[in-house]
């Protein structure tokens, strides 16, 4: 939890020094548009923080979600299918795909940077091919309502997305932090060749995060889709495997695996959208976007580095401490 | 040229790790163009003697001498100028770089001034010469990887010879050679001795020993054990200064000898197991209940891939395991955990123990199942286990949310073993369970290895520490080279009895006896 308050406060000090210089900050309209490029990009980002869980890595994410829109459009407007069955194959396709990347990873020992890059390739292709690159929408299709909902719609004030994503949230928290999975997760991470040893069946471990990853990158994608109301197969989605990573690593994340929560991946996610919000209200170029963003992000790591070496320090003493009694 | 004169003296050198005297006033001359065998059995501190004439590490006291005069050697690259140059056991070429590389790496001849642009013409050209002096018949632009490992080998003394080395100290340099590479290793041996390169050779193959060196010095227990010149080295002679002392004390009432028969008992057995690295040699032996079963051998003796194959971990090219008169069949190692068979792996940090989970959490693992309900872990449940566990054998921790990458040796290793205590075990093989672990965790092992033989549970002992081996066994299985050279009954313990199976001298009948070689 140690790791966690450092980066929140970062984000606190973050949003008081945002709203001195430029109270607009505080608006309500802004404070939920905030909460829902929190609540889209946080879903699919607590699934990439599972498979950097695992020592791996998910760069597909974009690609998939232009897939999945374009996929989504089709299926609504052209096939006419079900908004139900639509949502449904949507999820399905993301975890077959998901499926796909895990055995490629564990049975074949393939890099996960690699098959995932390939991925990235692939289905941003496939996206602008079947749809001969022209951009999808929703057309005139009804019965759409409440997935307009989920996208653009309030509960009680708060945007759904955000919503939902506190229910991801909870969900995977505890899935992470109290069941078995997450325990041998982090024991896969950490270590695989240990895990192995003490029973653990670590090629399904890291398979089943890759799935659950795909599907929420599915979850995500449909608001998304629903968010812009239209898909362009060649930018949708475009970096935002990124925008995951980051919030991931932020949030106390080791690339090395092992490493991470699902708490440090939310305020993580928080942070990042902050710093996109700051750069707009606070004047800046917008093409400095990025640059502040880096700079942030290599800030965060970089304490977090150093608060975790002084906690190790500070065991050590301890165990000193213990062994000359 | 006599090898009189001597190029290297070492005279009373110590060297103190925590807790262990790893050298004692140990001396060792060299002379030049002398081939001098450091023999010993593991753990005798051939190994630091070396590091400290390699400039790995340092010695707490003694004086080094080369050509009579006192130095100081601080690191590698201080012993390479002095013309020291070590050849490892595990070969330290870079396989992604070729031949001439690999040679001239660290001192590559450069030109165009501040460039810096390696001369490649001039370090093909010196490192062909180099590979035609030893022989070895390809041009020097190969890439290494494409080498066997004799080549590569060869490639490791080029270096060394074109670092200018007057001293070429080897570490078991033939353990991964076949007969005739090894054939070829000696000539080329016998060569640079003539050239007059001084040689010092580490070899646990007391035929080598006997074949090439000039003086064979014997450690033991990190002192001088004695040695051997001339037609005194005979593997005999070897093995008994080796072993050289009265071992009766030791253990006294450690192995209780619960004196069933292994064939009376159902127990375990492993029939024709096939390694992936001795694919050649088919392994068979029982383990009764109760009994303890050490596996006695040199390091690389094949021991580990025996125990890692029986639990799941490598692929075994055929096998057939049989518990209590069942055939099992275990393809991971879920499946032997299933069956009540676990493995306390050689190397605790990197495959025993997940180091940055703490106490508890390792304690665990293997079990979680128990601790949870519908697949969510009841954190009550599973601390009291680990507080349980750190009380009964006694690991000493502040608390079991300790990391276990700070608690020491002796204490890591308890926690693997909780891990499986945790379960019922009906096999347990331990393999090196007391490597680097203090005198007093040490006892504290052995009795819980008792401890669950006299419950009934088979156990297996790899060991390469003699008096360990011989004190905690029931009976002592011996491994030379992939081959199981023997099995010892209570009777027959002797070190004399294990070395010579160990190194190969004794094993033909006995395996005969065994039946099933591959």
């Amino acid at each position: 939890m140690k790791k966690e308050l450092g980066i929140f406060v970062l984000l606190i000090v973050l949003c008081i020094i945002v709203s001195i210089i430029n109270p607009n900050f505080l608006l309500a309209i802004n404070l939920q548009n905030l909460a829902r490029q929190i609540g889209a990009f946080g879903i699919f980002s607590i699934g990439l923080g599972l498979v950097i869980i695992t020592g791996g890595i998910e760069l597909s994410v974009g690609s998939m979600m232009a897939l999945l829109g374009v996929l989504l459009s089709m299926m609504l407007t052209e096939w006419r299918f079900g908004v139900v069955l639509a949502v449904l194959a949507c999820i399905a396709i993301a975890m077959v795909l998901g499926l796909g990347h895990g055995l490629l990873i564990t049975r074949l020992n393939m890099q996960p940077f690699i098959v995932t890059l390939c991925g990235l390739l692939f289905y941003r292709g496939l996206a602008r091919f079947i749809t001969n690159d022209n951009t999808k929408g929703f057309g005139s299709v009804t019965g759409l309502d409440f997935l307009r909902f989920v996208a653009n719609g309030n509960l009680l004030g708060i945007p759904m997305p955000f919503v939902l994503l506190i229910l991801i949230s909870v969900v995977t928290w505890v899935v992470l932090h109290r069941s078995v999975y997450g325990r041998y997760l982090f024991a896969t991470g950490r270590n695989a060749e240990a895990a192995r040893y003490a029973g653990i069946d670590t090629k399904q471990i890291v398979t089943l995060t890759y799935v659950i990853s795909g599907a929420l990158t599915a979850i995500s994608g449909i608001i998304f889709a629903f968010y812009t109301n239209s898909v362009s197969p060649a930018n949708h989605g475009n970096a935002y495997e990124l925008y995951g990573i980051a919030a991931a690593v932020l949030g106390g994340c080791s690339l090395r695996g092992g490493e991470g929560s699902v708490v440090g991946v939310l305020i993580g996610t928080a942070l990042l959208q902050v710093l996109r919000n700051l750069v707009n209200l606070l004047g800046i170029p917008s093409s400095l976007d990025f640059a502040v963003m880096g700079a942030v992000i290599l800030i965060g790591v970089m304490a977090d580095q150093i608060f975790t070496e002084r906690r190790n320090r500070r065991q050590v003493a301890l165990m000193r401490e213990t062994s000359a009694r | 040229m006599t090898a009189t004169a001597p190029i290297l003296e070492m005279d009373g050198i110590s060297k103190r790790f925590p807790g262990v005297v790893a050298l004692d006033q140990v001396s060792l001359t060299v002379g030049t163009g002398e081939i001098v065998a450091l023999i010993g059995e593991n753990g005798a501190g051939k190994s630091t003697l070396m590091k400290i004439l390699g400039g790995a590490i340092s010695r707490d006291a003694g004086t080094v001498k080369i050509n009579g005069e006192p130095i100081e050697i601080r690191s590698p690259r201080e012993a390479s100028a002095l013309g020291i140059e070590f050849i490892h056991q595990e070969l330290s070429v870079l396989d992604n770089l070729d031949i001439a590389a690999n040679i001239f790496l660290r001192r590559e001849p450069t030109k165009a001034g501040w460039l810096k642009l390696i001369d490649r013409k001039r370090i093909y050209r010196e490192a062909d010469e180099l590979l035609r002096k030893l022989d070895v018949d390809v041009p020097s632009r190969t890439p290494l990887g494409q080498l066997s490992l004799a080549q590569q080998q060869l490639v490791e003394i080029a270096r060394a010879l074109g670092a200018g080395a007057r001293i070429i100290i080897m570490d078991e340099p033939t353990s991964s050679l076949t007969l005739s590479e090894t054939r070829r290793l000696l000539e080329i041996i016998k060569d640079l001795k003539a050239q007059n390169v001084s040689i010092i050779y580490i070899s646990h193959r007391m035929h080598e020993v006997e074949e090439i060196a000039d003086r064979a010095v014997v450690l033991r227990d990190g002192k001088n054990a004695g040695e051997l010149t001339g037609n005194e080295i005979t593997h005999e002679r070897m093995v008994r200064m080796m072993v050289g002392r009265d071992l009766k004390d030791f253990f006294k009432g450690a192995a209780a000898g619960n004196g069933s028969h292994p064939e009376l008992d159902g127990g375990f057995e492993v029939r024709r197991l096939r390694t992936l690295r001795y694919p050649d040699h088919k392994i068979s032996f029982k383990v009764a209940k109760g009994e303890v079963l050490g596996f006695a051998g040199l390091v690389g003796a094949g021991r580990s891939e025996v125990a890692r194959a029986i639990f799941g971990v490598d692929e075994a090219i055929e096998v057939e395991v049989v518990l209590n008169g069942q055939g099992l069949r275990i393809d991971d190692p879920q499946d032997a955990i299933t069956h009540g068979i676990y493995l306390v792996p050689e190397d605790r940090r990197l495959t025993g123990l997940i180091v940055d989970f703490n106490v508890r959490e390792n304690i665990s693992l293997p079990n979680l199942e128990s601790y949870s309900s519908a697949k969510i872990i009841n954190r009550a449940k599973e601390m009291s286990a680990a507080l349980e566990a750190c009380k009964v054998i006694n690991i000493k921790t502040p608390t079991p949310e300790m990391r276990a990458a700070n608690l020491s040796g002796g204490n890591q290793q308890k926690v693997v073993l909780a891990k499986w205590l945790t379960f019922a075990p009906r096999v347990i093989i331990f393999d090196e369970p007391t490597r680097g672990i203090d005198v007093g965790a040490k006892s504290e092992i052995y009795e819980l290895i008792r401890k669950l033989a006299s419950e009934g549970v088979s156990v297996i002992v790899i060991s390469s520490e003699m008096e360990e081996v011989l004190g905690i066994s029931d009976r002592i299985a011996v491994m030379h080279e992939g081959r199981l050279t023997g099995i010892l009954d209570r009777v027959q313990f002797s070190e004399e009895a294990v070395m010579r199976l160990a190194t190969g001298t004794d094993g033909g009948h006995k395996e005969a006896q065994n039946g099933e070689k591959g």
